[in-house]
C-alpha cells in the first residue's frame, strides 16, 4: 500500500509529528510518573477520538454510547486481570477461595460460566479486540438495515448506554456492580502498579494509538473515505451508486468500536480498575465533546481535543472544584459556535488562524507567503463556516 | 402480450397505492434493448414513481417487474443497480465536494464491497475508463473541479456519466433536460442517442420537441395508468391523449 496516503495533508503530518515527539518524548522527560499516568489515561480515551471523527465526522453517524464500547474492552481486560487477582492463596479468607472477592460477598459459590475464559489472556486479547465491535456490528446492522439514522441512532445509543451501564450496576455479583472491578495487581505475575510497569503500558497505549491513527488516517485517503462522505452527504446516490449502505455504516461503527474497546482495555491496564460509571450517558457524551473540541474531521486533531480537554478538566477541577463544570461547559459551547471543525479547523487554510494572518500581517510578509498558502475569498470561508456550523447543530 | 419474446425489462399489472391512492395502476410496460422509451405525461400521472418503483426506492404493492427475466421486486436498491440499472434522479444528485474525477471514479463498479473499497487502486483502466466516460459527457477538461462549481447542464451530465460508469443495461433518466439551455439540449440529445446505442434508456420528459427528437417509443401515463403507447406520431394523434393535455 502507499504512505502516500498516510501523509496526503502537510497540515496533518506536521500535527501528527508534533503528536509523536510531545506523547513519546517530551511528556515522558518532563512530567513525574503520576502526572504521566494520568496522560496515559487521557491517551485511552484518545482511541474513542479516533473512532469517533471516522464514525461521527466523516460518515456522520453521532454515537452518544461509545462508552460503551470503551467499556466492553476495559471490563474483558478487567475480568482477566480480576481472576489473575483471586487465586486460591490471596483469597483464602473467602468462604469459596479462588473466585473475585465481589462474588463471594453475594455468595456466588463457583464462577459464572462467562467469566470461564477469561482466565486464559489469549482469550482475552482476541475478546478486546472482537467483541466489541461484533456487538458495535450486530447493533449497527439492527438499524442500519432499517434504515435508523440522524438523531433517533445517537437516543438509541444513548439509551444502550444507559441500559448497559444499569445491567452492570445491578448485578453486584456477576461484574462487580456500581464498585466495578477494582484491586486490580498483576498481568501474568507482573505488577502493573510499578513505576516501571507505568511507563511501559504509557508507551504501549502510546504507539497502539498511534497504530491507530495511521490506520484511520489510511481510511480517510482511500476509496473509503471518500465512500463514506458520499454517505454521509447524499446517502440515496451511494444507494444507487450500487453500495450496501447499511453494511458500509456497520463496518465503520465496529471499527470505531474496536478502537473504543482497545483504549478502554489501555484504561484499565493504566488505571487500575473499571466501572459503570465509564460507560453510562456522561461519560459518552464527553468522549464526543473531546472530538468535538478536537476537530470532527480529523483523526489527530480528535487525539489533541482529548489531551487538551483532559488537561483542561484535571487543572479546572484543581483550581475551581465548584466552577469546573460550567467552564467546561463553556469551552464546549465556544467550540461549537466559533470553531465548528474545532482545534483541527483552525490550522485549515481559510480556516480561524489563516483568516487572521490575512487580516493583520504586514502586507510585504503577505505576498511572500501568498504563493504558498492560497487564501479563499472572505465569503467562501464565511459560507463553509456557515455550513459547518449548521452541520454541526444537526 | 407474449411472454416468449426475450424482452430486456418486462413489466406486469405493476402497481402501488400510499394510503389507499393508487398512484400507479396495472400498469404492463414491455422494453427491448438499445431503445430509447419516453414516459410522458401531465403532473402527478405517476411517472416517476414507476422509475421508483422499478429501481427500488419505492416497494410496489402488486404486479411484477422483470429485467432480464430476473424478478426484481423484492430487492434491494444496491442489489438492483449491480443487475444493471442505472437511476438519475430529477435533481441532480452528485457529491458536491468531490471532484468529476472521484465523483465518476466512486461509482466505478469495482470495490463497491468493504474490503474491496479498502484495497481499491487507482489502476490504468480505471484512470483510462474515467477519461473516456468524461469525454462522452464533455467534462474531459473539469476532471479536477470540484462538483459543486459546474453549472446546472454539466451536472446533469456528470450524473448521466455516473451512471455509466457502472456500465448498466437499463438506464433510467428523470428530466435529464430540465433547466438546460437550447444548445445543452441538443447536446443532451446527442448524448442519449450515443448512449442507446449500446443501452436501453428510459427517459422522463416534458419537452416535445426533446422527446420526439430522441425517442423511439411513447408512453403516455394519466391519472397512475396507461393512456397510451407507440410512436410519438401515433400517440400525438390519439384523441385520449389530446384530451388529457387539451382538453377539460
Amino acid at each position: 500500500m502507499t504512505y502516500k496516503n498516510l501523509f496526503k495533508s502537510k497540515a496533518e503530518t506536521w500535527s501528527a509529528a508534533a503528536l509523536a515527539l510531545l506523547v513519546l518524548v517530551v511528556l515522558p522527560l518532563l512530567l513525574p510518573i503520576f502526572r504521566l499516568n494520568l496522560f496515559g489515561k487521557y491517551l485511552t480515551f484518545g482511541f474513542v477520538g479516533v473512532g469517533l471523527v471516522l464514525l461521527w465526522g466523516r460518515c456522520g453517524i453521532l454515537s452518544l454510547g461509545q462508552g460503551v464500547f470503551f467499556g466492553l474492552g476495559g471490563y474483558c481486560m478487567a475480568m482477566f486481570l480480576k481472576l489473575e487477582a483471586s487465586d486460591p492463596i490471596s483469597t483464602k479468607i473467602q468462604s469459596t477461595p479462588g473466585i473475585p472477592d465481589f462474588m463471594d460477598w453475594n455468595q456466588l459459590t463457583s464462577l459464572p460460566w462467562f467469566w470461564v475464559p477469561f482466565k486464559s489472556l489469549p482469550f482475552t486479547m482476541i475478546a478486546v479486540l472482537t467483541i466489541p465491535a461484533l456487538v458495535a456490528f450486530i447493533i449497527g446492522w439492527a438499524m442500519f438495515r432499517r434504515r435508523v439514522g440522524g438523531v433517533y441512532f445517537a437516543i438509541i445509543t444513548q439509551a444502550i448506554a444507559l441500559i448497559i451501564s444499569l445491567g452492570i450496576d445491578g448485578n453486584q455479583g456477576l461484574t462487580g456492580g456500581r464498585n466495578g472491578i477494582t484491586d486490580l495487581r498483576t498481568l501474568l505475575g507482573w505488577d502493573i502498579r510499578s513505576t516501571s510497569a507505568q511507563y511501559v503500558l504509557y508507551y504501549v497505549s502510546a504507539l497502539l494509538l498511534f497504530a491507530c491513527i495511521l490506520f484511520g488516517r489510511y481510511v480517510v485517503n482511500t476509496r473509503m473515505g471518500r465512500v463514506l462522505m458520499a454517505i454521509r452527504d447524499r446517502e440515496d446516490r451511494v444507494r444507487f451508486s450500487g453500495y450496501d449502505v447499511a453494511l458500509y455504516r456497520s463496518f465503520i461503527f465496529a471499527l470505531a468500536a474496536l478502537f473504543a474497546g482497545l483504549g478502554g482495555a489501555m484504561f484499565v491496564l493504566q488505571v487500575g480498575f473499571m466501572s459503570p460509571s465509564l460507560i453510562g450517558i456522561v461519560p459518552s457524551i464527553e468522549m464526543v465533546i473531546f472530538a468535538a473540541v478536537g476537530g470532527r474531521l480529523s483523526v489527530i486533531g480528535a487525539v489533541y481535543g482529548t489531551l487538551i480537554v483532559n488537561l483542561g478538566k484535571t487543572t479546572f477541577s484543581e483550581a475551581f472544584p465548584e466552577m469546573w463544570l460550567f467552564l467546561m461547559g463553556g469551552t464546549f459551547i465556544a467550540v461549537v459556535m466559533f470553531f465548528p471543525n474545532g482545534l483541527a479547523g483552525l490550522t485549515e487554510p481559510g480556516g480561524f488562524l489563516s483568516r487572521q494572518w490575512q487580516r493583520w500581517a504586514p502586507k510585504s510578509l503577505l505576498s511572500v507567503f501568498r504563493s504558498e498558502v492560497e487564501p479563499p475569498s472572505e465569503a467562501a470561508s464565511e459560507e463553509s463556516l456557515l455550513k459547518g456550523a449548521t452541520e454541526g447543530v444537526k | 402480450m407474449s411472454e416468449e419474446k426475450d424482452f430486456l425489462l418486462y413489466i406486469e399489472g405493476l402497481g402501488v397505492s400510499f394510503d389507499g391512492f393508487k398512484a400507479v395502476d396495472g400498469f404492463n410496460f414491455y422494453m427491448d434493448r438499445n431503445q430509447v422509451h419516453v414516459i410522458i405525461g401531465p403532473n402527478g400521472a405517476g411517472k416517476t414513481t414507476v422509475l421508483d418503483l422499478i429501481c427500488g426506492k419505492t416497494k410496489a404493492t402488486s404486479g411484477s417487474i422483470k429485467f432480464k427475466n430476473k424478478e426484481m421486486r423484492g430487492l434491494k436498491e444496491h442489489e438492483i443497480v449491480r443487475a444493471g440499472v442505472g437511476r438519475k434522479f430529477q435533481n441532480p444528485s452528485i457529491y458536491e465536494n468531490l471532484t468529476v474525477f472521484e465523483n465518476l471514479e466512486i461509482s466505478h463498479p469495482r470495490g463497491r464491497g468493504v474490503w474491496g473499497c479498502l484495497v481499491f487502486q487507482r489502476t490504468e483502466d480505471v484512470s483510462l475508463k474515467i477519461r473516456s466516460v468524461a469525454a462522452d459527457i464533455g467534462l474531459l477538461d473539469r476532471l479536477e473541479t470540484e462538483a459543486g462549481v459546474l453549472s446546472h447542464g454539466q451536472k446533469q451530465w456528470l450524473e448521466i456519466g455516473m451512471l455509466l460508469m457502472q456500465e448498466p443495461e437499463l438506464l433510467m433518466l428523470d428530466e435529464p433536460v430540465a433547466g438546460m439551455s437550447v444548445r445543452e439540449r441538443e447536446a443532451t440529445a446527442q448524448l442519449i442517442r450515443k448512449i442507446s446505442a449500446q443501452r436501453s434508456v428510459i427517459v422522463i420528459e416534458h419537452d416535445m420537441e426533446f422527446v420526439k427528437e430522441i425517442a423511439d417509443r411513447v408512453t403516455v401515463m394519466h391519472l397512475g395508468k396507461i393512456l397510451a403507447e407507440g410512436s410519438m406520431e401515433h400517440v400525438q394523434h390519439d384523441p385520449a391523449v389530446i384530451e388529457v393535455y387539451i382538453g377539460h
